[in-house]
């Protein structure tokens, strides 16, 4: 059942997340009243980055890009096999890791000021992470993500229980998809202060890795999402359509914002609704 | 296998010594009323990403180096696409004393689109015209053959003629 789920993740991941990407695209491009790319267009786009020149800029950058694909897939792997939520939070942050030194690695500003912006962004994003597993394991006894969702099916309603904790997941949605206000180490679009961010420095097959490597986090966020909804699968997933929608709609209406009110921002919300919702819980519960 | 870079085809946008008039219309093209991203084609103002190099202007003896460094920095394949006649051959402004001529020059022109300034229209279709070029390429390198490189020495070839000839 396990290994069923784990080679489901890591086949299906990337084609479910090209298909949301390439939505994601297609809704933005409306919203700026474009016409937009055909919904295959990520696909393309990879495969595209496969069949280019091979330029290696040192012999390391390679490698620590791969390790960051390769720790997401094990992050996908121990979440959608039902492992613990505490070890896919470390998994995704040591994944991380190697991409902010796969930036820095590299020798361009641009590389370097978005491998410390990415580390800023994890600074931003991790108290959240760990509250969201914290939180689980107060309501349902476990951090065992097979568990919370079978106590979810039994009858815990989770996103009744910890609204707080779904709202900061939901803020910090934002920094994962690396949409704008929070596209702090890597920009979608050219011609601004940050040339690429942290991926300037990578090319063809390497880039490649990259973007499969986002395409599967999009889906582990999108899962750790879905399992406040464990009892309830398709309000789930309406909520998970709208959230999205939302993202789109946000990015597309805002402007960058500096990195102090990026951590300050997403700190606030972290402190004033996830943490205060777990400490009522304890308090009630 | 198919070539999916006619699919995907990034471009950065260098202004070697335009007017802004062609720049401006490099930019319309990416606007709502001739939306690029319809074929797949991003501005990603980043050397390492791109795949076409769209040059406006003529170029002069202080950014050739940089009209250079961004072409070796991009990954083969790639092709250069000159925007309106000052890139293609150094327009009104070719008899100035620091202005070297047309992009060609420099590097290798695969597409040369006309135009004082070029129209949206015409850039698009140039950069369309490129996209066969670019297939040619993709496939010349997998194959392992650098017909690339013999290109582009075909181009520096004519460049040297045309000097010859006396068009500078």
């Amino acid at each position: 059942m396990n290994l069923t789920w784990i080679v489901l993740f890591l086949i299906l991941a990337p084609f479910v997340g090209g298909l949301i990407c390439g939505l994601d695209r297609i809704v933005t491009a409306r919203m700026q009243r474009r016409v937009g790319p055909p919904i295959l267009q990520p696909f393309f786009d990879i495969i595209k980055l496969f069949q280019k020149e091979r330029l290696r800029i040192n012999g390391i950058q390679g490698f620590c890009v791969l390790s960051y694909l390769v720790l997401i897939l094990v992050t996908g792997a121990i979440f959608f096999s039902g492992g613990d939520l505490l070890l896919v939070v470390f998994a995704l942050m040591l994944a991380h890791v190697f991409l902010v030194l796969a930036g820095e690695t590299a020798n361009s500003s641009y590389s370097h000021i978005g491998a410390q912006r990415e580390l800023l962004q994890v600074m931003s994003v991790e108290p959240m992470l760990i509250l969201y597993a914290v939180a689980f394991y107060i309501v349902s006894g476990s951090f065992t993500v097979a568990t919370i969702i079978e106590h979810g099916i039994l009858g815990i309603s989770y996103i009744w229980l910890l609204p707080g904790v779904f709202l900061g997941i939901a803020y910090i949605f934002t920094i994962k998809l690396r949409k704008s206000p929070f596209d702090l180490s890597t920009s979608h679009h050219g011609h601004q202060e940050l040339v690429k961010g942290i991926t300037t420095e990578m090319s063809g097959p390497t880039l490649g890795m990259y973007e499969i490597a986002h395409l599967y986090e999009v889906i582990i966020i999108l899962g750790m999402i879905g399992i406040f909804f464990a009892g309830n699968p398709l309000l789930g997933l309406c909520v998970l359509v709208l959230l999205y929608f939302l993202e789109v709609f946000v990015d597309c209406s805002t402007a960058r914002v500096k990195w102090q009110l990026m951590v300050q921002s997403s700190w606030l919300v972290i402190g004033l609704i996830a943490f205060v919702n777990i400490l009522a819980l304890s308090v009630f519960g | 296998m198919m070539s999916y870079i006619t699919k995907s085809p990034w471009i950065i946008h260098y202004d070697a010594s335009s007017c802004n008039g062609c720049d401006i219309e490099v930019l319309a093209c990416l606007t709502p009323l001739y939306d690029v991203e319809r074929f797949g084609i991003i501005n990603t103002g980043n050397p390492k990403h791109a795949d076409i190099l769209l040059i406006t202007g003529s170029v002069n003896e202080q950014n050739k180096e940089v009209v250079q460094n961004i072409y070796s920095q991009m990954a083969e394949p790639k092709i250069v696409v000159a925007i309106g006649i000052c890139a293609s051959s150094g327009g009104i402004f070719r008899e100035c004393y620091n202005v070297m001529g047309g992009v060609d020059k420099v590097i290798p022109v695969d597409v040369y689109v006309p135009g004082c300034a070029a129209r949206p229209e015409s850039i698009i279709d140039g950069v369309v015209k490129g996209l066969a070029i670019l297939a040619e390429r993709q496939s010349a390198l997998k194959a392992g053959k650098s017909m690339a490189r013999d290109v582009r020495q075909t181009a520096k070839a004519e460049n040297i003629d045309e000097s010859e000839v006396g068009l500078q």
